[in-house]
């Protein structure tokens, strides 16, 4: 196996509606951003992945026309997932592991406000008995917060503690959208939105772009001080129908965390793609957390949660710590899928 | 300086797309329109609803397929205080798990009680109300309801 690290990470302070920006006007500067950090310039980059949705774009292949922000010219090798851009990172890491590219650049961005995303995010669903059915993610994970809080694996104190602590955290990340000095008290003084689910419970509506560099073996540590190096990385998914998974758990998360060898060290961060509080304690409880490690020191997608990103910048987060040292290491998690149905585990460590 | 104008301009997305169903949908599809329910029996014995083609666990090809009743157990629900466009019902209702009577593993639909959450429970009965007019589809079944609403 090759090594291969994130060396640089950039974002965009993510917002409810960017609404002066398309795609690409977002995109370009974290791009830019990305690239510089990394101390190449853009003929260094051998191969570019990235991750959108069509369905929010209202337009087939429109990644396409988002290359502009890259700039492929003279041609470049490319490909893109039309999923959250952590699974980019996987598609460009296997393509360097084949010996295929020495950097990458991999990039995701989403622009929610210009639809309905919860309307949008019901067309992942099956065509035929749920997507008729217009259900939508926010019923759906509270349809899973219910299952958690029947069997006792969590409890509305504790969601609300989450998302709580989301938000205190957030208030150092200057990317965030939303934060404050928040108490679960506060939380729990709120009314039901879609019960049992409270509005600080879910993940709020984002436009944002996040943009990561990959590079193997000496070329990260001739461009890194300290690299982030990706000392593991998998995903599994679940079956698309709900009722023959157990909600209250994450089987998927399970897997890809000893796949990738999440318990092989103690985990100083891990930040957690959790779109929904109570998918926290569930996603913890999977990985074997424990009280010494530090969750969501970013806010996480509680937050901000950029549709198709969110899971990129929880690696990036990951990344910065180990990159600037507050960080040994660390594990990132990225989830795609109604009620965690697929997820991604990677663990990244400091040299 | 002033916020520039912004240029809006409407942009409608459908996704008008036809689909074969296949042996199992198909037959819970034609099922529906007849005003029935099926499922299909798994590799380890369980009867899934709807109906799957290929086992969950083993990926096996599945190919029995049994009826199982139109009424069930509530396993678990969320309550829409806010319906949106094309969700099942105009008024607050509860999208739910709902187990059928027969079957072991839960389906979605949504359960009406006239915009009373707390008619709803996990563990209640429901039945399912059928549409006047069936065609095959899951909306042949307008929702499920309280079992002896009516």
């Amino acid at each position: 196996m090759r090594d291969i690290a994130i060396i640089s990470f950039a974002q965009t302070h993510h917002a409810r509606a960017i609404e002066q920006e398309n795609e690409v006007e977002m995109l370009q500067p974290v791009v830019v951003d990305a690239i510089a950090k990394a101390g190449i310039t853009k003929d260094r980059i051998d191969f570019v992945c990235s991750g959108s949705a069509d369905y929010l774009a209202g337009m087939a292949f429109s990644f396409v026309l988002t290359l502009d922000a890259v700039g492929p010219w003279p041609p470049i090798s490319e490909s893109h997932v039309d999923m959250d851009a952590a699974w980019a990172v996987y598609e460009a890491w296997v393509k360097m592991q084949m010996g295929k590219a020495d950097i990458a650049l991999i990039y995701g961005y989403g622009k929610s406000s210009p639809g309905n995303i919860r309307r949008a995010l019901t067309r992942q669903l099956d065509p035929y008995t749920l997507q008729p059915l217009w259900a939508d993610p926010v019923s759906l994970a509270a349809i899973q917060a219910r299952s958690a809080l029947d069997t006792g694996t969590v409890t509305t104190e504790a969601m609300a503690e989450v998302a709580a602590r989301s938000w205190r955290s957030a208030q150092d990340n200057p990317y965030a959208q939303l934060k404050g000095d928040l108490a679960a008290a506060d939380v729990l003084a709120t009314e039901p939105f879609v019960d049992p689910l409270r509005r600080h419970d879910c993940a709020p509506i984002t436009d944002g772009a996040a943009a990561v560099v990959l590079a193997a073996g000496d070329v990260a540590r001739e461009l890194c001080e300290r690299p982030a190096w990706i000392r593991g990385i998998d995903h599994r998914i679940e079956p698309h129908m709900l009722g023959v998974r157990d909600l209250t758990t994450s089987a998927s998360t399970a897997i890809a965390a000893a796949k990738a060898g999440v318990g092989d060290g103690p985990i100083d961060v891990a930040e957690l793609h959790a779109p929904f509080s109570h998918q926290e304690l569930i996603l913890a409880a999977a990985l074997g957390l424990g009280d010494d490690t530090a969750i969501n020191p970013s806010g996480g997608a509680l937050c901000a949660n950029p549709v198709m990103t969110a899971g990129l910048v929880r690696m990036g987060e990951v990344a910065q710590r180990v990159i600037d040292g507050t960080a040994d290491r660390g594990v990132a998690h990225a989830t795609s899928g109604a009620c965690l149905q697929q997820n991604l585990v990677c663990v990244l460590e400091g040299e | 300086m002033a916020e520039p104008e912004l240029l809006v301009a409407p942009n409608v997305i459908e996704y008008p797309f036809s689909r074969t169903t296949g042996p199992m949908i198909g037959a819970f599809m034609t099922a529906l329109r007849e005003g029935f329910i099926v499922g299909c029996t798994a590799a380890d014995g369980r009867v899934i609803v709807p109906p799957v083609e290929y086992d969950p666990d083993t990926a096996e090809a599945l190919t029995e397929v049994v009826e199982v009743g139109d009424a069930g157990v509530v396993a678990s629900w969320s309550w829409v205080r806010e319906p949106l466009d094309g969700h099942p019902l105009d008024r607050p209702f509860a999208f739910a798990l709902i187990t059928l009577d027969g079957a072991d593993v839960p389906m979605l639909h949504a359960v009406d009680t006239g915009g009373d959450v707390a008619a709803m429970a996990t563990g209640m009965r429901v039945r399912a109300r059928w549409a006047d007019e069936r065609e095959g589809s899951i909306l042949d079944i307008a929702c499920f309801e309280p079992e002896g609403a009516r």
